[in-house]
């Protein structure tokens, strides 16, 4: 009964992100960050006084300042797309509520029907686009053939934002899979709980960013180059902090040119992505290319040196080590910023080695997840919410890795827990991490018991001996596999954390320790996250290590 | 991880979720009972009259209150002073959820009893159909009810009396009666099965002398104190305020609703046939009238409202009388439930849970139990759904009932053994897409029309267009128990 099945696939999707969605406008009752803390609110404040600028003021003037744009109340630091975005919702919630966005007079404004709105507008980033007709029916089907090679012409067109890619990225990356397996991964990438709280609960716009970033990763994935690099830019453009993926995606698309057999043709490929770029730059930025000193001004709102090494309490090197060692009273910021900048390039390097050798799509994920773990761990003016740009490529990876994209979210989360206190998003933090253990958790142990390596025939995937050279060291004196080991290891370190939580709702800590609490969840989160970055290195190489031999041995 | 503790984690987290959503006054009439119970004295519980919210649920639901209020004054003494009316602070909203969240680990365990021995699919259905359904979640966790623990009480009752341990099932069904009168609709099916199953034989009369002092036990550990006091008639002045009308705030999907339907309808039609109509004042505009008047057809009375519900209920008590097994007082106790809800006094729409949750236990035993099912429960739910109506709580009461009811067909279509498609007639799946375009009328095309003229009309439709659905379901019921119908056709129709 193919065509039942081909239905129930579908409205299995259909339900899925269904319930994804539930949960979003769920978590979207909670609190924003900033509620009620005047003068200077929070986050939901920021996206406010956005739309309030951008709606009331020329392009040009939304990065200058003046009388009516003061720069140090909340001024625009993201690039130009975020402010059309910023725009464009501005748009519809003045038509709807205007006193919400009033120019000058709107400053902390909050209804219960403009919170609903702006809620909503997020919600609507999350599912913009043209709905999904075929790639839902495709994704999910149990037998979707090659599906790299039977992208649309009219699937293009939904790359757009985050649903819309997640669907797309399952496509390209879940050749061969089960429909549960692909149920599965759906669940993980929707329901990642730190972009849940973060976009829905504490408000941002995160999931444009990354819609982008993973409809970029699933286009070049395809083999659509050009448009993997337009949606790369655009995902640049909405928010400089996707910069953390750019040395996977110039590598990768590098590697990709290099392999390409005559010199001429390297050189085409390269001069064709350059162009789309450019062109890409060029449109985005066009309002602000009029005047002289116009692209000058936006980018310089959009590196805020001055900032500081990081933003309060983030999971990174950085952070955690200044109990250690003052790196900001020893070093000056100029010197401070350099380390920074060589340190991640240093990280980032094997994976970018990696791609440029031999580009593969499940690479291309390895190397987003790698860069953007190194960013992390080591660049400078990191937020907590930097951590969503290295958890997007973990998730998408589920289906390789389905014991890290089970448990690193987690740690995310953990590494949030402070600001997410202060938003009192406490209820919808533990609700989310419930929801998480109860549907993604089980299935992760599950996952790598089966281990059922499909092979799809596509010259990208990976090899059937690459995975079983993946980590599984000493796995067989203790009778469970590898990935099974790290499943329940995962689950006890949870301990600590638990413990952590538990104290803090019952213990004052002592006057000079104020933020005891806050350093321990930060530090027990750097630690998985720098050695899933260890890990991740190591899986990526092996990939290629796998390569080589197999390789070797056809030759001999 | 069973799949079972899946599903109850992944609830419990919804629930969290849903901690800051909307609540409705029944959130302050809860807090204020525990406030009476704290602060006064037991012979003052019934006569306070400080808060407009007075204490109308029978003694024990007050004891369960003033068990509340124990833990409560360690959590926010400001909560349970009688003084502090409409208060709500975070610590005062995070304990009265989560103590709607703790009662109904009763439904919860009624429900793993109710599983044991069955297969994991069966399993998985009851635990979604009963512990997942939008209508508790909307009527406990964001309306604010303690319906959960009532309904954990009455499967356990039902668990129990068709297990054979009838004391148990009784002394659960007084406790319930005792908590909430409204259940006390299900005494004659008790009373009738009672007395032909179990109080027969040689030991009827100790079996008989047992079970009543059981009950009387009951009633007299909740009354008896109040008895003492001399409080008996307040008690029963407040649990039965008849001033209050037939039909509640906006009619539940009930005869009800079609009666005031029709009276309404002829109202119009009459005066263009030249008859003389006299409309009581505000007939047509007012939206949400107390005590519902009628303008052509006659008033009916608490009296013929009660007349009517046993007339319905008669056939099933007949059926019963000849053949008490007890495979058929599972069914016998939905349809008293669902007569009680047809043509009751004063009904609220929320009673609907009282005819779905119980039915739900018996969804997979057969393809017909399955199909009413899940056309009672889908019209209960989408009635329940303008209970909440604040913008920021639509978009989770439209998914939740979108997604119950997605993934409840799917499951009865599995475990029943049908392809997909079949479980429904043609006509029931007419009539239940037609509630997508009454929503899409109501939500949308209604306000884009009218604006804000006629806030009744989108109510009545939803009230009139779900208690056409219930109408028929029980018509389909009431049918099955008439004498000339096996009573088998509940349990083996395939």
């Amino acid at each position: 009964m193919p065509v039942i099945d081909k239905q129930s696939a579908a409205i299995s999707c259909i339900v899925l992100c269904g319930a994804a969605l539930l949960a979003r406008f769920t978590v979207g009752l909670h609190p924003y960050s900033g509620r009620g803390v005047a003068p200077h609110f929070g986050d939901y404040e920021a996206q406010r006084h956005w739309m309030e600028v951008t709606v009331h003021l020329p392009a040009s003037e939304w990065y200058v300042d003046s009388k009516s744009n003061n720069l140090s109340y909340w001024g625009l630091d993201y690039p130009p797309l975020s402010g059309y975005q910023s725009w464009l919702f501005g748009q519809a919630i003045r038509s709807i509520e205007p006193d919400a966005v009033a120019l000058h007079t709107s400053h902390g404004y909050e209804s219960p029907h403009s919170k609903f709105l702006m809620r909503l507008t997020v919600v609507v980033s999350d599912i913009l686009g043209k709905i999904l007709d075929d790639a839902m029916c495709w994704s999910l089907s149990p037998n979707p053939g090659n599906s790299c090679v039977e992208l649309t012409r009219d699937s293009k067109l939904c790359y757009a934002v985050f649903f819309p890619a997640v669907l797309l990225c399952l496509r390209v990356f879940g050749g061969g899979k089960t429909v549960h397996e692909k149920q599965w991964w759906l669940l993980v990438v929707l329901l990642q709980p730190a972009a849940l709280l973060i976009d829905h609960g504490h408000f941002q716009y995160n999931n444009i960013t990354l819609g982008f970033a993973a409809g970029a990763a699933a286009a070049i994935a395809a083999g659509h180059d050009c448009w993997g690099s337009m949606l790369f830019c655009l995902s640049l453009n909405h928010k400089q902090m996707s910069m953390y993926y750019a040395p996977a995606f110039f590598a990768h698309l590098l590697g990709k040119c290099l392999q390409k057999p005559s010199m001429t043709q390297q050189v085409f490929g390269v001069a064709k992505l350059g162009l789309v770029v450019v062109a890409t730059f060029a449109v985005c930025w066009a309002p602000f290319l009029a005047s002289p000193g116009g692209a000058l001004q936006v980018l310089h709102r959009l590196v805020p040196v001055k900032r500081g090494l990081y933003e309060d309490y983030v999971a990174n090197f950085w952070c955690v080590t200044s109990p250690v060692f003052k790196w900001r009273r020893v070093y000056t910021q100029q010197a401070l910023v350099t380390m920074c900048a060589g340190a991640s390039l240093v990280a980032a390097l094997p994976s970018m080695i990696h791609q440029i050798m031999s580009p593969s799509p499940r690479g291309l994920l390895m190397g987003m997840a790698n860069s953007a773990l190194a960013f992390f761990l080591f660049s400078y003016q990191v937020h907590e919410k930097s951590i969503l740009l290295a958890l997007l490529p973990v998730t998408l990876l589920a289906f390789d890795q389905p014991v890290v994209a089970a448990w690193l979210p987690v740690w995310a989360a953990l590494s949030m827990y402070p600001l997410l206190r202060k938003d009192g998003l406490s209820i919808a933090y533990l609700a989310c991490l419930l929801l998480w253990l109860a549907v993604v958790a089980p299935r992760s142990s599950l996952q790598s018991e089966q281990q059922s390596p499909v092979q799809t025939g596509h010259a990208y995937t990976q090899s059937k001996r690459s995975r079983r050279l993946g980590p599984r060291v000493g796995a067989k004196l203790v009778g469970v596999s590898g990935p099974q080991l790290l499943h329940y290891a995962s689950l006890l370190s949870l301990l600590p954390a638990a413990c952590i939580h538990v104290a803090q709702c019952f213990v004052q800590p002592p006057a000079q320790l104020l933020h005891l609490y806050d350093a321990a969840f930060v530090t027990l989160s750097f630690v998985h996250i720098f050695s899933t970055a260890v890990y991740f290195n190591v899986s990526q190489w092996s990939l290629f290590m796998s390569l080589v031999s197999k390789k070797h041995s056809k030759r001999s | 991880m069973t799949p079972e503790y899946r599903i109850l984690t992944v609830l419990a987290a919804l629930r969290l979720l849903l901690v800051p959503a909307y609540r409705s006054t029944d959130f302050e009439v809860h807090r204020n009972w525990m406030a009476i119970t704290h602060s006064l004295p037991l012979e003052k519980w019934y006569l306070d009259e400080t808060s407009e919210w007075t204490l109308d649920y029978p003694p024990l639901f007050a004891w369960f209150e003033w068990c509340l209020s124990q833990v409560a004054r360690y959590i926010d003494p400001q909560m349970v002073q009688l003084e502090s009316l409409n208060y709500a602070s975070d610590a005062c909203i995070i304990f009265q959820r989560s103590s709607v969240m703790v009662s109904e680990l009763v439904l919860i365990a009624a429900v793993a009893c109710a599983c044991r021995g069955a297969t994991e699919e069966k399993r998985v259905l009851m635990y979604l159909l009963i512990l997942g359904s939008p209508g508790l979640l909307l009527v406990d966790h964001i309306h604010f009810q303690y319906n959960g623990m009532l309904l954990g009480l009455l499967l356990w009752s039902i668990i129990w009396i068709q297990e054979g341990r009838h004391i148990a099932g009784s002394i659960a069904f007084a406790v319930l009666v005792n908590m909430k009168h409204l259940y006390a609709c299900l005494a004659p099916v008790y009373l009738i099965y009672l007395q032909r199953h179990y109080c027969r034989g040689p030991k009827a009369v100790q079996r008989f002398v047992a079970l009543g002092a059981a009950v009387v036990a009951v009633c007299g550990v909740s009354f008896g104190p109040f008895v003492v006091a001399g409080q008996l008639p307040q008690i029963l002045a407040r649990l039965f305020p008849f001033g209050r009308g037939l039909c509640h705030a906006y009619w539940a999907a009930n005869f009800w609703a079609l009666y005031s339907c029709a009276d309404k309808a002829l109202a119009v039609i009459l005066p263009r046939l030249g008859l003389p109509v006299t409309a009581p004042e505000a007939y047509m505009t007012g939206g949400l009238v107390q005590v519902t008047q009628f303008a052509v057809l006659p008033s009916p009375s608490p009296s013929i409202t009660l007349l009517l519900v046993l007339l319905a209920l008669l056939p099933c008590l007949f059926s019963l009388w000849q053949r008490p097994r007890p495979e058929s007082f599972l069914p016998a106790a939905v349809y008293a439930c669902l007569c009680s809800f047809m043509f009751g006094y004063h009904v609220h729409e929320k009673a609907i849970l009282m005819v779905t949750i119980p039915m739900a236990l018996a969804a997979a035993d057969s393809q017909w139990n399955a199909r009413q099912c899940f056309v009672l429960s889908t019209v209960g739910h989408v009635a329940l759904m303008p209970l909440l109506f604040t913008e920021q709580e639509y978009p989770i009461k439209v998914l939740m009932v979108l997604l119950h009811t997605a993934v409840a067909y799917w499951m009865l279509c599995r475990v029943v053994n049908t392809k997909a498609l079949t479980l429904l007639s043609r006509q029931q799946q007419a009539y239940l897409w037609g509630f997508a375009a009454l929503e899409i009328y109501c939500a949308a095309v209604h306000p884009l029309i009218f604006a804000s003229k006629l806030p009744f009309l989108p109510l009545l439709l939803t009230s009139v267009y779900s208690a056409l659905g219930i109408s028929f379901c029980w018509l389909q019921m009431a049918v099955c128990w008439l004498p000339y119908y096996s009573l088998s056709t509940h349990t083996n129709v395939q």
